[in-house]
């Protein structure tokens, strides 16, 4: 470990922490242009959260203490999940402590909090809510690990920044097993991160909400770090799809001169990304509840199915 | 190069297999018929991959046969036909999907077992993809076997024509011409007389729900 | 040998469990709980200790001048045995010293029975896993079994709790048998029962099969492998909790041990076909139990129903070790073992203080059914706090231990491609995939745990008087809780004490290549294809947390006023509202409905007085076990023709026998 990775690191985690909120702002703002409206501007969510943090904070009377922690936790895990993921440089020092199938147990660990916090009040929205996020968590949570174990045995290893490597810098290869892990994938992301089909993030339409039901009774503070969160995971999955799928670019261990291109790199991708989202909300319709264990569960045969593909095609 | 060609091959051979895992996992008629066209699309360009690599000129009419009916015709034909028909809507499964997909799953690690000991002695550069092509044979039949509705069944049956076609051209590099065209003129052919059936079975029944073909058993 | 051995220590404190139960018959209430148990918990304490020196000291053996004449007793003590004494020991300190608070109710005449019994559990534990020959095992098996199941029936005036009692009764039997013939099968005619013969003798493939799945069915039946896991979720809920405990967390170990025991040690090599078996089983248990824990409304079933899983988890590891250690793959034989046994002391931990919890909530408000509880993190905040543990590191969360052992697993299936044989190598990502799905699926299963006993609002009148736990049930959780956090932060002091095992069983250990990057980071094959450092995690987490505090209080007013909840502006707010237990299952059952045998009463619009009424039944039990119940009962309606009454008659049945028998020997 040097101390120049101790700055990257530092680098992203700052970069990460401050870029997050304008993805999300970038993505609405495309969903605006696409359905013919103005929109808000892609710095909207800043502001959002500004007006948040300034706010007094209202606590249901029942509220425990694991209501009132619940935020920080979930803020945490997605800052440290989102500064995980080699975005610019495979020379990440806090990398190897945690591997793909820790960064899915991160992502556990905040959907299994929020859950309870929004069962803590014991509202009968907040109930619904949880159950329906464990609905889709317990499904989308294996669909996950098992791209995530397409991408590991190409490239022999479990730590993200050794598949990076190999998916970037060694010789060009097509793998038909990632084709099928990288639709998987995109069903995931949509899942995980309160996406049309699966779920709306701009509605608060009682019958069919999921992630907006289980943070009702958050406000102020605590529900911008709930936003600011999940902003960070909507950048987390980002950044996982492009370091999976489209890793070229990524700069080297050491390789100080590669930083700015690989930058300028990652904007380019993550406004792609951002844009191709928000592409795929406004072309696809939200889907009733029972028809979502159903696309969980075709994303998850899928990945399953890449897997089989590596192992049988060997390709 | 060869190298790269066989990756391509098999990147298409993947696809095809995802299309058809898409086709068995749809529930709406319109959607399946695009993704047969897409289906067909890849079909074409994969066997203009191996028409390339191996230098069999042949395979370049076939591939050029194959997008124009399979991409352009077979599903004008199917567009006009529901539009006629008005059977836009959801298609009933007889199962839910994911038990459908499992059963994908279980077909395809069986397809490739099966075929592991022939691709051994093909000497082509798509060795590992005949295993691919059964597995998209046998999951149509599945499509065929899960649907009650008529027009499914078809789409189905045509998806399994496909996987029959790219058996062969990766396998063998293709067929001999002769036979490329009369499976051609066959599968034409076919679709149209479906399609007069289509509106039979609709006047007799008043749908196109093939369950009440059970009626027409000996009581 | 004057110098004092562990075994030496073992044996003293076994005896000393055998005393003190004896002794609670004697004394009196009060110096039973302020005597017997803590004794007892300083015995286990005891216990723990001289296995872990046993760990790492030769093997020991002993010839006992006990049992029957020119049948003495034998004992052993290796790795194996070291490993789950200390499993053993460090649970049983936790339960003991709880026991201690939550039996302080109990009468005399009751406690002083479950003083001898439970003691008497211990004891037969632990001479299981030092027996050395089939006839000490069996002995102590059977002491094993007859003591649990009185403690089981400590209860005995309730009907449901004696027939849960004898359905276990009639399992662990059939079991036991199975085990017997297995062991009998072992001794390959030398009829010498030990087991250092049985380790010499070369069985046949066929007779060596025959042998390991007599074991998987004698043992299965005890550690509740489908389709025998029939038993576990009737007995575990009728115990007393510290019982549930000990049977969960302790007992269905004894089982793990012996197919340990049998497969790896008295059996010299393995076939790969056994490996298959055990890991397809052991996915449709994890399967099984974790679907049926989803749906459960009763806490004490609903861990039951976890055991099923986590035992159907260790199967998996067995499965893949045997399937390594068959192909001579010894290094990955080695991770998979790891992990298996890690997740068995895993599992002891979080699962003893599971049962604890659900003790003290029992306690508390006298009430079992989840369709009663709620709110209960504001009455109980400190057995919340600990029970949330558990409930994290069970789901198999970061940075905690049940996380730790399902990532060895799944290391020990990401190594696996390559095997020579191509169905074997497809199995394995449907394996894999199916293990995820059921770790996912516990997930499912805590949130609603945790969440329908703990938090929103109470949903019946009583909990409002529940109390807070008492100091001792206080110590014993925490003492199971910090298991759960040290096993999961610390998995590399834990492996180096499972390399002994690994290489008694395998022949390779994991430990040089775990810590070769230091204690701090987990690398079980090489660092740059798996590591992982729950401790680096939990530090950077908890930085996160506080520099996240830090700056909201720094840089924003920290103002806060109470109100009533939101919840969209909805003005009443009654606890029947919320998600009902079935409720939260209700995805469940409905997304595997092919699986539950559903049994529903919905009432018409019109019903002056609308029930309802659903149920989730086994399937297994209509498919298996009543058409066995069916034969049972048709065969001995036959031989019931055999019976008139008259002595005459029974007097000619004994006499043809006679003939019959003389005609045949001659």
């Amino acid at each position: 470990m040097t101390i120049s990775a101790v700055l990257l690191q530092l680098f992203q985690d700052t970069l990460v922490v401050l870029i997050a909120p304008l993805l999300l702002g970038w993505v609405n703002q495309c969903r605006a242009w696409l359905q013919n409206r103005s929109g808000a501007g892609v710095l909207q969510p800043y502001r959002n959260l500004a007006k948040l943090f300034h706010k007094d904070a209202a606590l249901a009377n029942n509220a425990s203490p694991l209501f009132r922690a619940t935020p920080y936790i979930l803020f945490a895990a997605m800052w440290l999940a989102a500064a995980l993921v080699p975005v610019i440089a495979t020379d990440l020092p806090l990398s190897p402590a945690v591997d793909v199938i820790a960064l899915v147990g991160i992502f556990a660990l905040a959907r299994v909090f929020i859950s309870l916090a929004a069962m803590d009040i014991g509202t009968s929205f907040g109930t619904l809510g949880a159950r329906r996020e464990m609905l889709v968590g317990f499904l989308a949570e294996p669909a996950l690990l098992m791209v995530f174990f397409t991408a590991s045995i190409i490239s022999q290893s479990t730590s993200l920044i050794t598949i990076v490597e190999t998916l970037a810098h060694k010789q060009f290869v097509l793998y038909p097993s990632l084709a099928f892990a990288a639709v998987a994938f995109v069903m995931v992301l949509l899942a995980e991160n309160a996406r049309i089909p699966v779920d709306n993030p701009s509605t608060h339409l009682e019958l069919t909400m999921i992630h907006e039901a289980m943070i009702l009774e958050y406000s102020a503070r605590h529900l911008a770090l709930v936003e600011w969160a999940s902003a960070l995971k909507l950048l987390a999955y980002t950044t996982i799809g492009i370091a999976l799928f489209l890793p070229w670019g990524i700069a080297e261990a050491g390789d100080w001169g590669a930083l700015p291109l690989a930058l300028v790199a990652l904007f380019v991708k993550l406004t792609a990304a951002g844009a191709s989202l928000a592409l795929l909300e406004t072309i696809s319709a939200k889907m009733r509840i029972f028809r979502v264990p159903e696309f969980m569960g075709t994303a998850f045969l899928l990945a399953v199915l890449g897997m089989l593909i590596r192992f049988l095609l060997g390709s | 190069m060869t190298n790269l060609f066989g990756q391509l091959i098999n990147l298409f051979a993947a696809l095809l297999l995802l299309i058809a895992f898409a086709m068995l996992s749809q529930r709406r008629v319109l959607s399946l018929i695009n993704l047969f066209a897409f289906q067909g699309l890849v079909l074409s360009v994969s066997t203009a991959i191996v028409a390339w690599s191996s230098s069999q000129h042949h395979l370049y009419y076939s591939a050029a046969l194959t997008l124009l009916l399979k991409v352009l015709v077979l599903p004008w034909i199917l567009h006009r036909l529901i539009r006629r028909l008005n059977v836009k809507w959801d298609v009933e499964t007889m199962f839910n999907i994911p038990t459908t997909m499992l059963v994908g799953i279980a077909l395809v690690v069986f397809a490739f077992n099966l075929a592991a000991p022939i691709s051994q002695m093909a000497g082509t550069i798509t060795k590992g993809t005949l295993g691919i092509a059964m597995a998209s044979v046998l999951l149509s039949f599945l499509m065929m076997i899960t649907r009650s509705k008529a027009v499914p069944q078809v789409i189905g049956f045509l998806a399994m024509e496909n996987g029959l076609f790219f058996a062969a051209t990766s396998a063998t590099y293709g067929m001999p011409m002769v036979v490329e065209l009369g499976i051609a003129l066959d599968v034409l052919v076919g679709m149209f007389i479906l399609g007069i059936f289509f509106f039979q079975i609709r006047e007799t029944f008043d749908s196109l729900d093939l369950k009440h073909m059970e009626k027409l058993k000996e009581e | 040998m004057s110098a004092v051995t562990p075994l030496d220590l073992l044996g003293a404190s076994i005896l000393g469990w055998m005393a003190l139960g004896l002794g609670g018959l004697f004394a009196p209430r009060r110096a039973i709980l302020a005597l017997i148990f803590p004794a007892g918990a300083a015995a286990a304490l005891l216990v723990a200790g001289a296995a872990l020196w046993a760990l790492g000291a030769p093997a020991e053996t002993a010839v006992l001048p006990l049992g029957l004449p020119d049948l003495p007793f034998h004992l052993h003590l290796d790795t194996l045995s070291a490993f789950f004494l200390l499993l053993l020991g460090a649970t049983t300190v936790g339960i003991s010293v709880f026991s201690i608070g939550y039996f302080r109710d109990m009468d005399r005449a009751t406690l002083s029975l479950l003083c001898l019994e439970y003691h008497f559990f211990l004891a037969a534990m632990a001479l299981v896993f030092l027996a050395d020959d089939a006839y000490l095992f069996m002995v102590a098996w059977e002491t094993m079994a007859l003591s649990s199941y009185f403690l089981v029936t400590t209860d005995h005036h309730v009907p449901e709790i004696r027939r849960a009692g004898f359905l276990y009764l009639l399992v662990a039997h059939v079991g036991a048998i199975a085990i017997l013939m297995c062991f009998g099968v072992m001794q390959g005619g030398h009829g010498d029962y030990t087991f250092a013969t049985m380790r010499d003798a070369h069985l046949t493939s066929f007779w060596a099969s025959v042998t390991f799945l007599l074991a998987l069915f004698g043992f299965g039946a005890k550690a509740g492998i489908l389709p025998l896991h029939i038993w576990l979720p009737e007995a575990h809920p009728a115990a007393p909790s510290p019982v549930s405990a000990m049977m969960s967390g302790i007992m269905l170990k004894t089982a793990v041990y012996g197919i340990l025991r049998v497969t790896f040690d008295l059996l010299g090599s393995q076939q790969w076909w056994w490996g298959t078996v055990a890991l397809t089983l052991g996915l449709l248990t994890a399967l099984f139990g974790v679907m049926f824990a989803a749906v459960q409304t009763d806490m004490k079933r609903l861990l039951a129903y976890s055991s099923i899983e986590n035992i159907g988890i260790i199967l998996v590891g067995i499965g893949l070790a045997v399937t390594f250690h068959a192909f001579h793959k010894d290094a990955l034989a080695a991770l998979a073992l790891t992990a298996t046994l890690y997740h068995a002391l895993n599992h002891a931990f979080m699962k003893g203080l599971l049962f604890l919890g659900t003790g003290s909530v029992l306690h508390a408000t006298g009430e079992r059914n989840l369709a009663k509880l709620g709110g209960l993190i504001h009455r109980m905040p400190k057995l919340a706090l600990l029970v949330l543990v558990g409930s994290l590191a069970i789901a198999g969360l970061p940075p905690l231990n049940g996380f730790v052992s399902e990532w060895l697993l799944l290391q020990a299936f990401l190594l696996s491609p390559g095997l020579p044989q191509s169905y074997l190598n497809m199995l394995i990502p449907v394996a894999a995939a199916a293990l995820v799905l059921a770790a996912a699926l516990a997930g499912y299963v805590m949130v609603k745990f945790y969440g329908i006993i703990f938090l929103g609002q109470p949903r019946d009148e009583k909990i409002a008087a529940a109390h807070d736990i008492g100091v001792w049930e206080r110590i014993g959780l925490t003492w199971l809780a910090l298991g759960c956090i040290l096993l999961g932060l610390f998995p590399v002091f834990v492996i180096l004490h499972i390399d002994p095992v690994a290489q008694l069983l395998v022949g390779h250990t994991l430990g040089s290549s775990a810590a070769q990057t230091g204690w701090l980071m987990l690398t079980p094959i090489l660092p740059e294809r798996a590591s992982y450092s729950p401790l680096v995690l939990f530090l950077i987490i908890a930085v996160g947390i506080f520099f996240t505090l830090f700056a909201v209080k720094k840089f924003y007013h920290g103002r806060l006023r109470r109100g009533p909840a939101w919840d969209c502006g909805f003005p009443e707010q009654t606890a029947r509202m919320q998600d009902s237990a079935e409720g939260f299952g209700q995805p469940i059952r409905q997304i595997f409905e092919l699986f539950f045998g559903i049994v529903r009463e919905v009432p018409s619009p019109f019903d002056k007085k609308p029930h309802y009424h659903g149920e989730t039944r086994d399937r297994l039990w209509d498919l298996v076990y009543l058409p066995i119940a069916r034969l049972t009962e048709t065969l001995s309606a036959l031989v019931g023709r055999l019976q008139h009454g008259r002595i005459h008659i029974y007097l000619l049945y004994s006499f043809v026998t006679l003939l019959a028998l003389l005609a045949f020997i001659r």
